[in-house]
């Protein structure tokens, strides 16, 4: 695996190899406290575009564990910011030996781009472009869903997921609905007419407008997070409405399976599209999902940067 | 003057005769015929020379990606003898002294006919006219006006704007561009931008403004010409209206005869472009509608860029694609080959007709004993793999890199000089 762009490229085989690694590596840290050598003396750069805090933490304390020297760059208040363009801001990192680079940028395709241009000859990573694609997100999902329904090994074939939300402009959305039908499972759309892209149809998933119907029958429910600013685009009338018909609450967490979870990519709106109840109750696994994206990302740069099987 | 003789050359299609250039004109046509120079035009067709409607050469303003010079010698090297220069220059060419300017530096190259357009509305802003009538009577003698790379989206500017051309033969060319339909629209919306997650760019958006414009046409008995139209919905509506005898044009350019929106999953931008590329049924659209007269023309909308507005994120890339050198081969893949077209037509499509709707009485003549010789010479039968690299203009963004296109321009005569001899600008 040379770049990391789009779960689409993604077999059966490689997702559950990504797995499997992250399941060997969390292990071996001991929940994530020690500190492993296969990627000593390779750079990986974390080249953010848009303001993350938690995708660049969990990138850069998965690099860290697996003892590799980690660079930070963020937009602001560097070069970027006074107009260098993503190339030369590639040619850069480049020139000072990036071994991967890990982009968070607001253009769709940009890690396409910087993979595929000749700008580099590292490494990328997506870690969220625009409204296309954020791979590490899909897998770490993937690798919760794993744990909790399938006791960690396998694929997820015959689980039904539940993802509720602004499907439009979710990367996670993308993600997670190449990847998840990858392993078998069975994926369910709920989204107002407004917030699901054109040829939805076309996506081999289940698309419904109403989240109670979705919820019967799943064993998951994934709610996406939704900004403020899109009520103004007129994608919906008001906050209040939006929570009202597609807002997760207790009752509607009833209507799942027995042992169904909740996900939450993050950073939540307690009270918009997850009340407080819920993401704090015993069935809400959002904080896991944290530690299990550190687990999904050593894993991808250990597979990535090429790291020695024998010091796993 | 030297005197040309093209042996045995098929005239727009017909069987092979020769035809002598002399002083400047079609001498004579017949067989036997000899000159101080002469071209072997066996398999060869000659067509009048090719009048584009849509042409950025981007001078002043943007001498990085084109000159009035450079985008001349693109021209003449795509078998072109008149373009029309588009008017969003910088300054824009929205009165006399720049459409005279852009007229002058054309005269001074003297490898094409230039012909400024002029702005619709005062810098491009659609929101007070220019002063079209001082550009139609200034030496440039505009008569087609555009707001190209933005649409004239107030409905009663666009009304006043029909009418008032009309004092001097004046046509408004629109980009049909519903602005607030295509806030930050990055690609065609269908089902391949929903999973590249680039922002949409619905076909209703052409349509909406093609629909509104040829009604507001018909209302004053206007001329209105539609730039690039690209889907099978702005075709249905052209159609309809020339049913209505409405005086309305329309041009295709040669892209979106031939490439899909498909193009954008590699997210290379150098298929960005406005008009959008569309899907394959819009294609088979727009060539169907080529082929009956629907569509009037075939117009480049030749759009050089530098590379640094090209070799970028997509989102960050500058829309547009050069054209005026593969045209003639595009239309010959998608059209002759196919047998939508036969040369006479092609003819038509992009010299005869063009010159008609931009009314330049010195272009787009039949080759009979005394029209100006404004002739392309194209060798059909030759293959050619496009090169970024080779491009006479100034800029390398041409989606065609890679491709192999049938045909070669062979020479290209501009006033019964040669601009192009064997394939190589003279």
């Amino acid at each position: 695996m040379k770049h990391l762009l789009s779960t689409a490229d993604l077999t059966r085989d490689d997702a559950i190899l990504i797995l499997d690694t992250a399941n060997q590596l969390a292990q071996a840290t001991g929940q994530g406290v020690g500190k492993l050598p296969p990627l000593r003396g390779r750079t990986v750069v974390n080249l953010f575009y848009e303001d993350s805090t938690r995708t660049r933490i969990s990138f850069e304390a998965a690099a860290k564990r697996l003892s590799a020297d980690v660079i930070n760059f963020a937009a602001k208040g560097s070069s970027v910011s006074k107009g260098e363009s993503l190339k030369d801001t590639a040619l850069t990192l480049e020139a000072m030996g990036a071994d991967a680079i890990v982009l968070r940028h607001g253009s769709s395709g940009a890690a396409n781009t910087l993979a595929n241009s000749g700008w580099i000859s590292g490494s990328v990573v997506n870690a969220g472009d625009g409204t296309h694609e954020h791979p590490t997100q899909a897998l770490l999902d993937a690798y919760t869903l794993r744990r909790h329904l399938r006791a960690g090994a396998g694929d997820l074939a015959g689980a039904t997921i539940t993802i509720v939300g602004d499907i439009l402009h979710s990367r996670v959305a993308r993600s997670n609905v190449h990847l998840l039908k990858t392993l078998g499972a069975n994926v369910r759309l709920v989204a107002p007419p407004t917030l699901l892209p054109f040829g939805i149809d076309t996506w081999g998933a289940e698309v419904s407008y109403d989240l109670d119907d979705a919820l019967v029958g799943a064993d998951a429910v994934m709610m996406l997070r939704i900004q403020q600013e899109r009520m103004n685009a007129a994608y919906f009338p008001t906050i209040h409405e939006y929570s009202q018909r597609y807002g997760l609450n207790q009752a509607r967490v009833n209507l799942m399976n027995q042992g169904a979870i909740v996900m939450h990519p993050g950073p939540m709106n307690r009270g918009v599209e997850i009340t407080s109840e819920v993401a704090d109750s015993p069935q809400s696994v959002i904080v896991e999902q944290v530690t299990n994206g550190v687990s999904v990302r050593m894993a991808v740069l250990y597979l990535m940067l090429g790291g020695n099987e024998a010091t796993v | 003057m030297t005197s040309y003789v093209l042996k045995n050359v098929s005239i727009v299609g017909g069987t092979a005769t020769d035809l002598l250039i002399n002083d400047g004109v079609i001498a004579q046509i017949g067989d036997g015929l000899n000159a101080d120079q002469v071209i072997d035009a066996k398999g060869c067709i000659a067509l009048p020379g090719l009048v584009d409607l849509h042409t950025h050469l981007r001078e002043p303003g943007k001498e990085d990606a084109e000159t009035v010079l450079s985008g001349s010698k693109a021209a003449a090297a795509g078998g072109f003898t008149s373009v029309h220069a588009m008017a969003n220059t910088n300054p824009v060419a929205d009165n006399a002294g720049v459409v005279e300017q852009v007229w002058r530096l054309g005269k001074e190259a003297g490898l094409v006919d230039v012909r400024p357009v002029g702005a619709v509305t005062k810098g491009l802003e659609g929101v007070t006219l220019a002063e079209l009538g001082t550009m139609a009577d200034s030496a440039a003698g505009v008569r087609v006006f555009s707001d190209d790379g933005k649409c004239v989206h107030d409905p009663v500017i666009m009304r006043r704007a029909l009418e008032y051309v009309k004092a001097f033969d004046g046509v408004i060319a629109q980009h049909a561009q519903e602005p607030q339909l295509t806030d930050g629209a990055q690609m065609n919306e269908g089902i391949i931008s929903g999973q590249l997650g680039l922002r949409g760019w619905p076909a209703v958006a052409e349509e909406a403004i093609i629909a509104r414009d040829v009604l507001l046409a018909s209302h004053v008995d206007a001329r209105l010409h539609i730039c690039h139209l690209s889907t099978a919905g702005s075709v249905e509506i052209i159609r309809w209206a020339k049913s209505r005898g409405i005086k309305v044009t329309a041009e295709v350019t040669p892209h979106h005869l031939i490439l899909t929106d498909e193009l954008a999953t590699s997210y290379n931008p150098v298929f960005k472009v406005n008009p959008p590329l569309r899907t394959q049924a819009d294609v088979e659209a727009v060539r169907a509608g080529l082929a009956d007269g629907t569509i009037d023309i075939v117009a480049t909308d030749h759009a050089p860029h530098p590379a640094q507005d090209k070799d970028c994120e997509w989102s960050a890339a500058a829309f547009g694609m050069t054209g005026l050198e593969t045209a003639l081969q595009v239309v010959h893949a998608t059209m002759v080959k196919t047998g939508l077209l036969n040369w006479e037509q092609v003819a038509d499509r992009m010299s005869y007709a063009p010159a008609q709707i931009g009314r330049v009485a010195t272009q787009g003549q039949a080759l009979v004993v005394g029209a100006p010789a404004h002739i392309a010479l194209f060798d059909p039968n030759t293959e050619v793999t496009i090169t970024a690299e080779n491009s006479v203009s100034a800029s390398r963004n041409t989606p065609f890199a890679g491709y192999t296109l049938p045909g070669t321009v062979r020479a290209t005569f501009f006033d019964g000089k040669p601009t192009v001899l064997d394939g190589k600008l003279v």
